[in-house]
C-alpha cells in the first residue's frame, strides 16, 4: 500500500507500539495484560510496518526469521518452569521471586521470564503466519 | 523424589524445542527424534518402576496445594499408559526416518510428534479435569498439524471432518466441565470423588456424566460418533496413522475409564446405556470392517470395533471385567499401532492400499509375511498371542454378571475380527500379486537399500516383540491389569496421595 501518511505514521508508531507491548507484558502479572496480549501488540507493530513499507523492508529490518523466535521463547518459558526444580527442589513451575522490587519494573520472578517466553512465541507464530500468507497472496 | 512425574513431560518439551532449532536440518532432526524417544522411553520406564515399587505418587504443580493447584498423579494406570505411549513413539519415530519424506519433515513433523507425546503423557498423568481438557487441546492441535502436513486433497478432506467433530467434542467437554464446576466448586478429581456422592440433585449429576461420556465418546470413536475416524485415518502417512490409531482413540477410552471410576463411580450410576452404546459400536465397527476394500480403512473400522469391546466391557462394571478391559486396551495400543505400520510397508511393497490390487506377500516376502502375521493374529486372539488372554476376563466378567447381550456382542465381534483378518490374509498375503504396470514416481520397497529396509521393518519387529511378550508372559500383564482395576475401584489411596502434605 503506497500512502505517505501511513508511511510517516508507521515510523513513529513502530517504536511506540513496541514500547506499549513491553508495558502490557510487564503489567500482566496482577492486572490485565501479559505475554500473550503483549506479543500480539508487538506483532501488530511489525504488520503495520509491513503494510506501509512492504514486506521485504520489514523482513530486512527484523534480520532474523520470525519463526526462529518460537523455539527461543519456548526454551525461555521451559527454563522458567524448570528453574525452581534446580534451585530449591520445589515442583515444576513454582514461582521464585527476588526479595526486593526493582524500580519501574517492580517485583521480578520466574513468572516474568515465563511471560517473556510466551511474548516471544506469540510474536514468532503470528508473524510467521502473516508473512507466509501475505507472501503467497 | 516426586518430581520424577514431571520428567516425561519436560523431556518431551526439551526434545521438541531442540527439534525446532534444527528446523531446516532433516538429518539431524531424525537423529534427535530417535535418541529423544529412546531416552523418553527409559525415563517413563523408571517412573513406572518407581510407582510399581512404592505405589501412587503425586506432585502439586507450582507448589499450590490441592485442590487449588493442579495435581499430577502417577498411579499404576497412568504410568502404564505413559510407558505404552513411549513404546509406540519409539517405533513411530524410527519408522518416520524413512516413512516420512523430507518435505514433510521440513514442515515440522518431528517437533509436533514429540509435542503430541508430551500431550498424551500429560493427559495420562493429570489429576485435574480442566488440566485434562488442556492436554486434550495440546493433542488436538498437534494432530491437526500431523493430519494436514503434506496438504493432499484427501488429507484436507479427512482433516476437516476430524477437525469439526473434535472441536465439537471439545466444546461439549468444556460445557460439561463448566456444569461440573458450577455444581461442585472443584475440578480436582480426588476432591470430586469425595464431593459427588454427597450431592443431592442426582438428576443433574447424571446429566453431567452423560455430557462427559458424549465428549469422550467422540474422541474414542464410539457409536454413533465414529464417522470421522475412518474418514481421517486413512489419509496421512502410515507413521501418523499408527500414532493416531494406537493412541488417540485409546486416550478417549482412558478418559472414560478414569472419569467414570473416579468421579462418577459404579454404584452411583447404572451403566446399561454405556453397555448398549458399546454393543452398537462393536456391531458397526465389525460390519464396517467387513465391507471395506482398502486395507487402511479395514484397520480403521477394526479400531472402532475394538473400542466397542472396551466400552461394552467397561459397562459390566465389575473388577473382573475391568481387568479384562485394561488388558485389552494395553494389547490393542501395541497391536493397532503395529498394524498401521504394517499397512505402510505393504503399501511400499505392492504400491497400493486397495485389497484388490495387493497380493503376493507370502510368495515374494516370506519372512516379512511371518512377521506381519504376528500383529494380525494377535488381533484375532489366537492363543497364545496377546489378544486371547484379555478375552478370558472380558467373557468371564460378562458371564458372572449375566450380561448376555454384552457377551453375545463380544463373541460376534471376535468372530467378525477373525473373518476380516482372514479376508485380509487371503487378499494380501496368499493371493498372487495382480499383474499391473508399476507406478511411476513411486518408491517401491525393493528400491530401498538394505539398511533403509531394515529401518522400516525394525519398528514392526519391536512392536511385535512387545505384543509377543504380552501373549507369552500374560500373567505379568494380567497381574498389572488386576492391580490397576483394584486401584481404580478402591480409589482411597489415590485421594489420600493427592491430599498428603
Amino acid at each position: 500500500m503506497k500512502s505517505v501518511i501511513l508511511k510517516t505514521a508507521s515510523t513513529y508508531l513502530l517504536p511506540l507500539l513496541l514500547l506499549f507491548s513491553v508495558f502490557v507484558l510487564l503489567r500482566g502479572h496482577y492486572l490485565p495484560g501479559g505475554g500473550f496480549i503483549g506479543g500480539l501488540v508487538a506483532s501488530i507493530a511489525f504488520v503495520l510496518h509491513a503494510f506501509a513499507n512492504g514486506l521485504q523492508n520489514t523482513r530486512f529490518m527484523l534480520r532474523i526469521h520470525p519463526g526462529f523466535l518460537i523455539p527461543i521463547g519456548l526454551s525461555l518459558a521451559l527454563i522458567a518452569g524448570i528453574a525452581p526444580m534446580l534451585i530449591d527442589g520445589s515442583p515444576f513451575l513454582t514461582g521464585l521471586w527476588f526479595p526486593n522490587p526493582i524500580p519501574v519494573i517492580g517485583m521480578i520472578g520466574s513468572a516474568l521470564f515465563f511471560d517473556i517466553g510466551v511474548f516471544l512465541v506469540v510474536i514468532g507464530v503470528s508473524l510467521t503466519i502473516i508473512f507466509t500468507i501475505s507472501e503467497s497472496a | 523424589m516426586n518430581a520424577i512425574i514431571t520428567y516425561p513431560l519436560i523431556f518431551q518439551a526439551i526434545v521438541s524445542i531442540v527439534l525446532l532449532f534444527l528446523w531446516q536440518n532433516v538429518k539431524a532432526q531424525r537423529m534427535v527424534s530417535i535418541i529423544g524417544s529412546a531416552i523418553g522411553l527409559s525415563i517413563s520406564v523408571v517412573l513406572f518402576n518407581q510407582v510399581w515399587q512404592k505405589g501412587t505418587i503425586a506432585i502439586q504443580m507450582g507448589n499450590w496445594e490441592a485442590p487449588f493447584g493442579i495435581t499430577l498423579v502417577a498411579d499404576t494406570f497412568a504410568v502404564t499408559m505413559v510407558v505404552l505411549a513411549h513404546i509406540v513413539a519409539m517405533a513411530v519415530s524410527l519408522f518416520s526416518t524413512k516413512g516420512i519424506v523430507a518435505s514433510r519433515v521440513k514442515f515440522g513433523y518431528f517437533p509436533i510428534m514429540h509435542l503430541m507425546i508430551m500431550g498424551l503423557s500429560g493427559a495420562f498423568l493429570t489429576g485435574d479435569i480442566f488440566n485434562l481438557y488442556v492436554w486434550f487441546e495440546v493433542i488436538i492441535i498437534s494432530s491437526f498439524v500431523l493430519l494436514t502436513i503434506g496438504g493432499k486433497k484427501a488429507q484436507i478432506e479427512g482433516a476437516v471432518k476430524y477437525f469439526t467433530l473434535n472441536m465439537l467434542a471439545s466444546i461439549i467437554f468444556l460445557t460439561a466441565i463448566a456444569l461440573l464446576y458450577g455444581t461442585t466448586g472443584t475440578l480436582n478429581m480426588a476432591e470430586l470423588a469425595t464431593i459427588i456422592p454427597e450431592i443431592e440433585d442426582r438428576g443433574l449429576v447424571k446429566i453431567i456424566a452423560l455430557i462427559f461420556f458424549l465428549a469422550f465418546g467422540v474422541k474414542a470413536g464410539v457409536f454413533p460418533m465414529y464417522v470421522w475416524l475412518p474418514a481421517a485415518y486413512h489419509t496421512p502417512p502410515a507413521a501418523v496413522s499408527s500414532l493416531f490409531g494406537g493412541l488417540l482413540t485409546k486416550l478417549g477410552v482412558y478418559a472414560i475409564i478414569r472419569v467414570f471410576t473416579m468421579v462418577f463411580p459404579v454404584g452411583l450410576f447404572t451403566y446399561e446405556w454405556i453397555g448398549i452404546v458399546g454393543v452398537l459400536t462393536i456391531l458397526s465397527g465389525a460390519l464396517g470392517a467387513f465391507v471395506q476394500k482398502d486395507i487402511v480403512k479395514v484397520f480403521s473400522y477394526l479400531i472402532i470395533c475394538h473400542i466397542g469391546f472396551m466400552i461394552a466391557g467397561f459397562s459390566i462394571g465389575t473388577q473382573l471385567a475391568l481387568t479384562g478391559v485394561l488388558f485389552y486396551m494395553f494389547h490393542d495400543i501395541i497391536v493397532k499401532s503395529n498394524l498401521f505400520l504394517v499397512s505402510g510397508v505393504l503399501h511400499r511393497i505392492t504400491g497400493s492400499t486397495k485389497l484388490a490390487s495387493m497380493g503376493g506377500i507370502m510368495e515374494n516376502k516370506t519372512t516379512l509375511a511371518i512377521l506381519f502375521a504376528i500383529p494380525l493374529f494377535s488381533l484375532v486372539g489366537i492363543p497364545p498371542l496377546s489378544g486371547f488372554w484379555p478375552k478370558i476376563s472380558l467373557f468371564g466378567g460378562a458371564i458372572v454378571s449375566q450380561k448376555w447381550y454384552v457377551l453375545a456382542a463380544l463373541i460376534f465381534g471376535s468372530f467378525m475380527t477373525l473373518l476380516v483378518v482372514a479376508k485380509v490374509w487371503l487378499a494380501v498375503f496368499s493371493k498372487p500379486l495382480p499383474v499391473g504396470s508399476p507406478k511411476k514416481l513411486f518408491k517401491y520397497f525393493d528400491d530401498f537399500n538394505p539398511s533403509e529396509k531394515r529401518i522400516l521393518v525394525i519398528p514392526i519387529l519391536l512392536l511385535a516383540i512387545v505384543s509377543l511378550y504380552f501373549g507369552l508372559f500374560a500373567e505379568h500383564i494380567q497381574q498389572l491389569s488386576a492391580r490397576i482395576a483394584d486401584e481404580l475401584i478402591n480409589n482411597q489411596t489415590y485421594i489420600e496421595t493427592v491430599f498428603r502434605k
